[in-house]
């Protein structure tokens, strides 16, 4: 059997010093759906970059479609980024051009086809998302949904056999989030690629996922099916999973100092 | 006194550090530029064509208005301080010298980096806070090649043409006081004119337009793709733009006259 799509092996990440992924360990099946969820802070946006090859691993390797990123030279790079759609957090259209010609940009980077066929291509990714006639307007004029919507045409545009959305569903109404996540199955089912989902929002993830990821503190401490990771005995997995605030073993002398300020001396000390 | 040394110590490294990123752009930049075509991924002309138009033509009027008023102040200041002893008929040489080699660049550059060197670091600024940049990155199209190639082309071209029109304005604007002035005709002033500059001296201002061109962008750009903590990051990095860029041109300005006048 063939290597999964993307494989990650012991990835261990700092920012300026401080150890964000301790060893993190996972693979993507082609045309499953994995959810990474986790608190903020819990290293997912970073393991979202480093699986885009926009941060450089301090040990441990990321392979998509067969590569290994931190091998990749240039050309490499080159076959890999028309493979690999990727819709950001904040949607990430560049303001200065419009839905349609920021659906247009990987097209005219990565084909060499006639002005007519590209914007034929660009209406049929617009309509995908259900945003027919919309090319024209620029990105400021979309509502959050529109924009998420547009980004993900614009990820779709190459027809990738990979597919990463950066909390696709944040920040919107639960009826549109509702919407997109129903969207993203559509898709899926349609296109038949691996889809890699960052969210903190639980409902949207046990809606969508085959299988979940839960990162703690740059640690998995849950993979595997939706159901087997929701019914997880892990306290840490419920904890996130039910949202209880994990409270740190306090002391009342903790508190005075956190308080008084000297909070900040005892932990680095 | 130990945190105030370890922070000049670390403010002097970043100093180093944001030199380096700013070599490599320009080194990453020219590379595009030349490789790019062959790389299947060239430099855009429109960019560039677009960078161009909103530096450089938007500069020209402002340009025209500020090297009228520096050449008039530049002849009057000439003829006051040439008649303290007397030697009012050198005035067209101190003019034509002073303005061919100083202040048209100094000038020019100096609005073009308050004009156009701000706004490069707020778009970039801009585009790395909204993950645009990120989102060119995993699209395949480097961000040096679309964001920072199309402005070092369009001002290393734009800003040496730019202070030709204001050398040219700002004699104007001198030649007309100095023969209304003096009492000779304007026709004189340009035959003297012609008699004093030497192409040097034109050659002068403009190559060092080009340097400054140079500095304006890269400052910008380092400045811009190094913004962090939302819109008061951009504001910062605008502001930090506009007064480094202004002082590099200033001190480069200075080496540049000591090295060229020993030469």
């Amino acid at each position: 059997m063939s290597e999964p799509p993307i494989v990650v092996e012991a990835l261990h990440a700092d920012y300026g010093g401080t150890p964000v992924l301790r060893g993190v360990d996972l693979s993507v099946a082609a045309g499953e759906i994995l959810v990474i969820m986790g608190g903020s802070g819990s290293g997912k946006s970073t393991l979202l970059r480093h699986l885009l090859g926009l941060l450089q691993p301090r040990s441990g390797r990321v392979r998509l479609l067969g590569q290994d990123l931190a091998r990749a030279r240039e050309r490499d790079w080159r076959r890999l980024r028309p493979r690999l759609g990727v819709a950001f957090q904040s949607g990430a259209l560049l303001s200065s051009l419009s839905v349609g010609e920021n659906v247009l940009l990987p097209l005219r980077e990565h084909t060499r086809l006639p002005e007519p066929t590209l914007k034929i291509l660009m209406r049929l990714k617009l309509a995908m998302v259900n945003l027919v006639g919309c090319e024209d307007l620029m990105p400021a004029e979309l509502s959050g949904g529109m924009i998420k919507r547009a980004a993900l045409a614009r990820a779709l545009a190459l027809d990738p056999e990979l597919l990463f959305l950066d909390e696709p569903s944040a920040g919107l109404d639960p009826v549109v989030a509702a919407a997109l996540d129903e969207l993203i199955l559509e898709l899926r089912a349609v296109l038949g690629m691996s889809v890699v989902v960052v969210t903190h929002e639980l409902e949207s993830a046990f809606k969508i996922a085959d299988r979940l990821c839960v990162l703690d503190r740059g640690e998995v401490i849950a993979l595997g099916p939706t159901a087997e990771v929701r019914n997880s005995p892990s306290e840490r997995v419920q904890a996130l999973l039910t949202r209880r605030r994990e409270s740190p073993e306090e002391t009342p002398c903790d508190v005075l100092d956190e308080l008084m300020g000297r909070a900040r001396q005892r932990r680095v000390n | 006194m130990r945190a105030w040394l370890a922070g000049l110590g670390r403010q002097v490294f970043d100093g180093i550090a944001e030199f380096g990123y700013a070599v490599l752009l320009l080194l990453q930049a020219l590379a595009w530029t030349v490789t790019g075509p062959a790389r299947g991924q060239p430099v855009r002309l429109s960019a560039v064509v677009q960078q161009a138009v909103e530096m450089g033509i938007g500069a020209v009027p402002i340009v025209l208005i500020l090297s009228f008023a520096i050449g008039t102040m530049v002849a009057i200041q000439g003829i006051y301080s040439l008649s303290l002893f007397g030697a009012e008929s050198k005035v067209t040489l101190g003019v034509a010298l002073s303005i061919t080699r100083e202040f048209s660049p100094l000038i020019t550059g100096i609005l073009v980096a308050g004009r156009s060197g701000s706004a490069l670091a707020a778009r970039l600024g801009t585009m790395r806070i909204n993950e645009e940049i990120a989102a060119l990155t995993v699209m395949g199209i480097h961000p040096v090649r679309s964001l920072v190639a199309p402005p070092l082309l369009a001002l290393l071209l734009l800003l040496p043409a730019l202070t030709w029109l204001s050398m040219m304005v700002a004699l104007l604007g001198a030649g007309l006081y100095i023969s209304a002035v003096l009492g000779f005709s304007f026709h004189a002033f340009l035959d003297e004119l012609r008699a004093v500059t030497a192409l040097g001296d034109i050659l002068h201002g403009v190559g060092k337009s080009a340097l400054f061109a140079l500095l304006i962008v890269l400052v910008g750009v380092v400045n811009g793709l190094q913004v962090s903590g939302g819109a008061v990051g951009i504001g910062r990095a605008t502001t930090r733009s506009v007064v480094h860029a202004i002082s590099a041109i200033v001190v480069a300005d200075m080496i540049f006259a000591f090295l060229a006048t020993r030469a």
